[in-house]
């Protein structure tokens, strides 16, 4: 008995050296900071002087600050690619689980764009949207259409950004949705036909709910990306757009914090967007499990 | 999916690499189960796409010569009426039209990006366009490699993506084990308490350690990138820990019986056995690292410091006052090639996991 226990203390130890680096960089990197926030977005700082405690009021000017809310707003406009691009690419999926031919390299021209850096890419669609020399008013003079100036038109550079991101994403849901669709059972497709089902029935009875697993993910996955995207918008609109028609939240925080300096602003607006996206990533949780109930 | 590596690994227990080999999740496409053809029918096209524009003109006898690989339908359905099948066919290739349109549409701008780095000044701004350049500009490539940041970009983020990678798989696993397999009072509690972590996104955790690393003086370095990332990433402790809980108990009390350290049994056991995992893990991590922007422009100031995705923006901005395009997109694709690279010769294990990931998520 003392054996024993003197041999799982051993083990307890090696146990916990083994975690100790994650544990550790999680207190460092990450509680900490938070906490460091929490402190910094209730004063006045720079970064640098002395903070100046200001209780709740970067809170406060939030809630008055257009641009914030112009940002934030910004960010749910380029969700509306989310959708689009997720029924784009199941029924890209549906497509490349026929036997086509030269499916494997299609496969792979579609996820290009997915595995290419993003500052690349953004640098590229910068340039290809550009009014007079750019790739896709070209492409669309060839049908006789005149294509605006894309990034420089209050109208128009949200809808640029939202074409290149389903762009550069279809080939990731592509990838999910093929997946999913050929994890299901051949005998399901062959019951329905034998009840007759046809093309479209089989579709929204067997494989809508089947890979439904995975379209949850992918919501769940790029809402969150999409509220945090940057990379994209720095590049292609180093000042956030025509009358800042593009500038996304952390575009806007980052902005404040290490542009103005105005770090105990930015922080708040962090925080802020933060709870945000908590809040939003619990709501599709809650709204999936009652949905599966309904199903069943 | 998840009792794949169980039985493999349960019958000899040091043969390494087993569970790999027993990977179910087929979306590779190369060895696909998939009967396609002669049920589909009419059945799942619902594209969208009105698929009349695009008429099927290639006559159906080109299909098998195209047909690359073993991608064929495996046999031939016994009783299936002629006119269903030649329907199958018909709708195959539609699909394939529009497929390939799309292709077309995904790949165009990247050889459009191409193609403008080998044109003249002259020819970018030309009208009407010019589609291929007269005579190829192989000069601005040079001129890329020796008056720009590029180079330093490539060694700070390779750099960057290795030494994190590297250290990091190895936290990862370690931890993972220890999650998966030791006795730990409260394990779950620590696990639970590292997931919590996922929840708060990255600008909000930016500002504060940025004030940190800047206390430190590590501001103008490599450091904040790399130091905070090999302490171990979540989600990898996440995947690698769900392979390992299908790995029998039994297996690391035999090599406690027989007298192995913890230490031992990490890397002469668990290590080869997560091995796929690992690799696939480590594959995705680095593309993640290797293309990540935020985190480098809030650091690094100083040109030859910088990573190459930051050093790409910059130009950018420089060379679009100069209207250098040829320039700006030389150095733009040179930095899309090293992870296109690896993608292409390690595809089918990134799709894999990529679908792997998304599927258990």
């Amino acid at each position: 008995m003392a054996r024993s226990s003197r041999l799982h203390q051993a083990e307890h130890r090696w146990a916990l050296a083994f975690v100790a680096a994650p544990v550790l960089g999680y207190v460092l990197f990450t509680a900490y900071p938070v906490g460091f926030a929490l402190y910094t977005s209730m004063t006045q700082w720079n970064g640098l002087g002395a903070m100046r405690f200001i209780g709740l009021d970067n809170y406060v000017r939030l809630f008055g600050d257009q641009y914030f809310w112009q940002s934030m707003g910004n960010t749910v406009f380029y969700m509306i690619g989310i959708p689009i691009g997720l029924a784009l690419s199941l029924a890209l999926a549906i497509g490349m689980n026929r036997a086509i031919p030269l499916r494997s390299m299609l496969r792979t021209v579609y996820y290009v764009p997915v595995i290419s850096s993003l500052a690349a890419i953004a640098i590229l669609w910068q340039w290809a949207y550009n009014g007079d020399f750019g790739l896709v008013n070209q492409f669309l003079a060839w049908f006789g259409i005149e294509g605006p100036n894309w990034l420089a038109s209050t109208a128009w550079a949200k809808p640029a950004i939202v074409i290149m991101l389903i762009w550069k994403g279809l080939g990731y849901s592509m990838i999910l949705y093929l997946a999913a669709i050929q994890s299901v059972p051949r005998s399901l497709y062959e019951a329905a036909e034998l009840d007759g089902a046809n093309g479209w029935q089989k579709f929204r009875t067997i494989t809508l709910p089947m890979v439904r697993p995975v379209t949850f993910f992918l919501v769940v996955t790029q809402v969150i990306a999409g509220s945090q995207i940057f990379t994209e918008i720095n590049i292609m609109t180093p000042t956030g757009g025509p009358e800042y028609s593009t500038a996304s939240s952390v575009f806007h925080i980052w902005r404040q914090a290490f542009r103005y300096q105005d770090m105990g602003y930015g922080t708040a607006m962090a925080i802020m967007l933060g709870i945000l996206i908590l809040i939003i990533t619990l709501v599709q949780f809650r709204l999936n499990q009652r949905n599966s109930f309904v199903l069943d | 999916m998840t009792e794949k590596s169980a039985s493999s690994t349960a019958s000899s227990d040091t043969t390494g690499a087993t569970p790999g080999t027993g990977t179910t999740t087929d979306t590779t496409g190369t060895t696909p189960n998939t009967e396609a053809t002669p049920s589909a029918g009419t059945a799942p096209v619902r594209t969208g796409h009105g698929a009349a524009d695009t008429t099927p003109d290639t006559s159906p006898t080109e299909t098998s010569p195209l047909n690359g690989g073993p991608t064929h339908p495996v046999g031939l359905p016994v009783a299936r009426r002629l006119g269903r099948r030649a329907q199958g066919r018909i709708a195959d290739w539609i699909t394939f039209a529009v497929l390939a349109v799309g292709g077309v549409a995904m790949v165009a701008p990247l050889l459009w990006m191409f193609s403008t780095s080998l044109k003249t000044k002259t020819e970018v701004f030309a009208l009407p366009p010019v589609w291929i350049p007269e005579i190829p500009q192989w000069e601005t490539y040079v001129r890329m490699w020796e008056n720009s940041y590029v180079l330093t970009g490539f060694q700070n983020s390779f750099i960057v993506a290795t030494s994190v990678t590297v250290l990091g798989t190895i936290t990862c696993s370690l931890a993972a084990f220890a999650l998966a397999k030791l006795r730990l009072p409260g394990r779950n509690a620590i696990f639970v308490g590292l997931l919590t972590g996922i929840m708060i996104p990255f600008p909000t955790l930016m500002i504060p350690q940025f004030v940190m690393f800047s206390r430190i003086g590590w501001v103008d370095t490599l450091l904040p990138l790399i130091v905070p990332a090999i302490f171990g990433n979540v989600i990898v402790i996440f995947f690698l820990k769900q392979y390992l809980e299908n790995v029998p108990n039994s297996i690391i009390e035999a090599a406690k019986i027989d007298g192995a350290s913890y230490w031992q049994i990490f890397w002469r056991l668990i290590f080869p056995i997560i091995r796929p995992a690992v690799s696939a893990q480590f594959i995705l991590w680095f593309m993640m690292v290797w293309n990540d922007y935020l985190a480098p422009i809030l650091y690094l100031n100083t040109p030859e410091r910088q990573t190459l995705q930051v050093v790409i923006a910059n130009m950018n901005v420089q060379y679009a006052t100069q209207r250098d395009y040829p320039l700006i997109m030389a150095a733009s694709f040179v930095a899309l090639l090293p992870i296109l690279a690896v993608f292409l010769v390690f595809q089918r294990q990134i799709i894999e996991s990529v679908a792997l990931t998304g599927t258990k998520g």
